[in-house]
């Protein structure tokens, strides 16, 4: 028998494996659907929090993983812990404040009440009132506790995950990449503020985005139109085994070849403008191995940046086929002096929803999101750099979109 | 530098202060941006910043400019550099007050709301929030020292490339 609804859609994928992508993907609602329950509630490892934004025991913050709302804590023996944010008696959810510290979470709905580790403590009226009504003699208070997520850890960096069976954080993470946000979370970090941008467009066309190299220096003109930055500048993508994470990055610019770039004939080549105030550029140089510019993108929504001084990580979150949110956390480092956080500020302005870097990414999602509407069976594309799966010292490619598809359809399976 | 309470400010005072706003949204509305970084000192400070922010003394901004040169940045890569679809503007600014002085400044607060119609023609409420300004006069005209949008729409839609 056939289940109605989620388990009824099938995908027929192009022959041509993951250099194809049906758009039927980005805009089938029982597609959504499995999506939440093979990728967000299956063997994936999701972003959560970092560890620096519950310092003290008590802490607490709200967010997802997929569309399911979570609370994750610092319980009051300094371990975190997340469940989710539904209450245990009829589903209201439980915490309604972005964040915060408290002992207790108290549904204001009945009152059932929590502690920080998701476990209930109290039933009002749980033995009725005036020996009518209240609970069965076998309510079970253990038997009520909010639904929980694995946790762990790596680097300060909190992921959950709803899959019992889904193998360690490190391993899922993989050598490579764990190495890349050890880079970066290599001391305590200091959180600067958050800003958070919605779009209408289905969340893969973001998370592309994200792990497209090729469109950088072609979308993203503020750098060539002042004059500051070109495509042959030395880089390059690694990905994990799986091909599922992937990092993008580049070094400083050292062996411009401007003619190779002119030659593109690209628009985006034009250097009559200048910077007035060229501060917001002045950085530091804060990696000894001379990268400038470095994009991680952790399966299934987590990018991790480092653009110059600017360090940030992005929570990619699901919100229906055609919708999803970005919230950026921002940080820098614990002992950082004035003169580096001014330097953060500053170029804050590269990144974020009004970046000068980034403020078309928010943008290109939606056209692609219009532009497919009623053409389901079409597919994207996707043969830059080859049709492989695999690090290339070059970003002219699109091998880590290649990589993030692999893995998608092997989840849902397609 | 302590704060002063402006109990009864002249009319004059606050009519050049409540022109000041106005025009500055009518110049952002009617697309005069190469205009915009002349509502302000030469040294001066401009943000966009989220109410969460802003209460937890967070820094992050959506937009934090330090200087009148970054103001004109702004706009140089408005105007030629970022790539966005096309949109207007319509401010509605209410509730201009005096709340204050420091120094040769006047501490003012207004509301705002920003409304965005886009190529398809749809308005949307955009951006909701207060102004927490700095107002100064230089030559007898009335100029922002300090502007800083701290807006209350915590989720930006799609993107910010036009100052509020
Ligand atoms: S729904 Fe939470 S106590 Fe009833
Ligand atoms: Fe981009």
């Amino acid at each position: 028998m056939t289940k109605l609804g989620v388990d009824t859609m099938q995908i027929t994928w192009p022959a041509e494996g993951f250099t194809r992508v049906p758009y039927e993907v980005y805009m089938d609602p029982s597609v959504y659907e499995q999506e939440q329950l093979k990728i967000y509630r299956g063997p994936t490892w999701n972003y959560l929090a970092l560890d620096a934004e519950l310092p003290q025991n008590g802490d607490y913050k709200t967010t997802f993983v997929g569309d399911t709302p979570v609370v994750v804590t610092r319980d009051s023996d300094g371990e975190i812990r997340a469940f989710v944010n539904q209450c245990a008696h009829r589903g209201a959810t439980v915490c309604m404040d972005s964040c915060g510290n408290t002992k207790t979470f108290t549904c204001v709905y009945h009152a059932w009440a929590y502690d920080g580790k998701g476990d209930l403590k109290g039933v009002p009226f749980r033995n009725g009132v005036e020996g009518k009504g209240g609970m069965p003699d076998d309510f079970d208070p253990a038997k009520h506790s909010l639904q929980k997520l694995r946790i762990e850890t790596f680097c300060g960096v909190i992921f959950g995950s709803f899959d019992p069976h889904v193998g360690p954080l490190q391993e899922y993470l993989g050598e490579k990449m764990c190495g890349y946000i050890q880079r970066v979370f290599n001391r305590p970090v200091r959180v600067l503020g958050y800003n958070r941008q919605s779009m209408n467009n289905n969340w893969k066309i973001y998370f592309e985005n994200v792990k497209d190299s090729y469109h950088a220096s072609i979308l993203h003109t503020f750098f060539t139109t002042f004059g500051l930055n070109r495509l042959s500048q030395r880089g390059g993508i690694e990905m994990d085994d799986t091909g599922m994470h992937h990092v993008s990055y580049t070094y400083g610019s050292s062996d411009e070849n401007e003619d190779a770039y002119k030659q593109a004939n690209l628009r985006s080549f034009n250097s009559k403008y200048k910077l007035e105030d060229q501060s917001m550029l002045q950085g530091r140089k804060e990696f000894a191995d001379g990268i400038t510019l470095a994009i991680q993108s952790i399966f299934p929504g987590m990018v991790l940046q480092q653009i110059h001084n600017t360090l940030a990580v992005r929570q990619l979150l699901p919100k229906g086929p055609g919708h999803c949110e970005l919230h950026w956390t921002y940080f820098g480092y614990a002992d950082d002096d004035n003169n580096m956080t001014t330097i953060r500020m500053k170029q804050s302005n590269l990144v974020g929803p009004a970046g000068f870097v980034s403020l078309e990414d928010g943008g290109v999602g939606e056209l692609v999101q219009r532009g497919i509407v009623r053409d389901k069976e079409k597919s994207s594309f996707v043969e830059m750099g080859g049709i492989t799966v695999q690090s290339q010292e070059f970003r002219a490619t699109e091998t880590s979109i290649r990589g993030f598809w692999k893995r998608y359809r092997e989840l849902m399976g397609y | 530098m302590s704060v002063q309470n402006v109990k009864s400010a002249s009319i004059e005072l606050k009519a050049a202060i409540e022109e000041l706003f106005h025009s500055y949204a009518d110049c952002i509305d009617n697309d005069e941006l190469e205009q915009w970084p002349e509502f302000f000192t030469e040294e001066c400070i401009y943000k966009i910043i989220a109410r969460e922010n802003y209460a937890r003394n967070l820094l992050v901004c959506v937009i934090y400019c330090d200087s009148k040169g970054m103001l004109k940045d702004r706009i140089t890569a408005h105007r030629h550099a970022n790539i966005y679809e096309a949109h207007t503007y319509k401010h509605l600014v209410s509730g201009v007050r005096i709340v204050g002085q420091e120094g040769d400044a006047y501490l003012v607060r207004a509301n705002y709301a920003v409304f965005q119609t886009r190529q398809d023609g749809i308005t949307e409420v955009y951006n909701v929030g207060k102004y927490v300004d700095k107002v100064v006069f230089v030559d007898g005209e009335a100029k922002f020292k300090e502007k800083i949008a701290v807006y209350d729409t915590s989720m930006i839609p799609t993107l910010l490339v036009t100052p509020i």
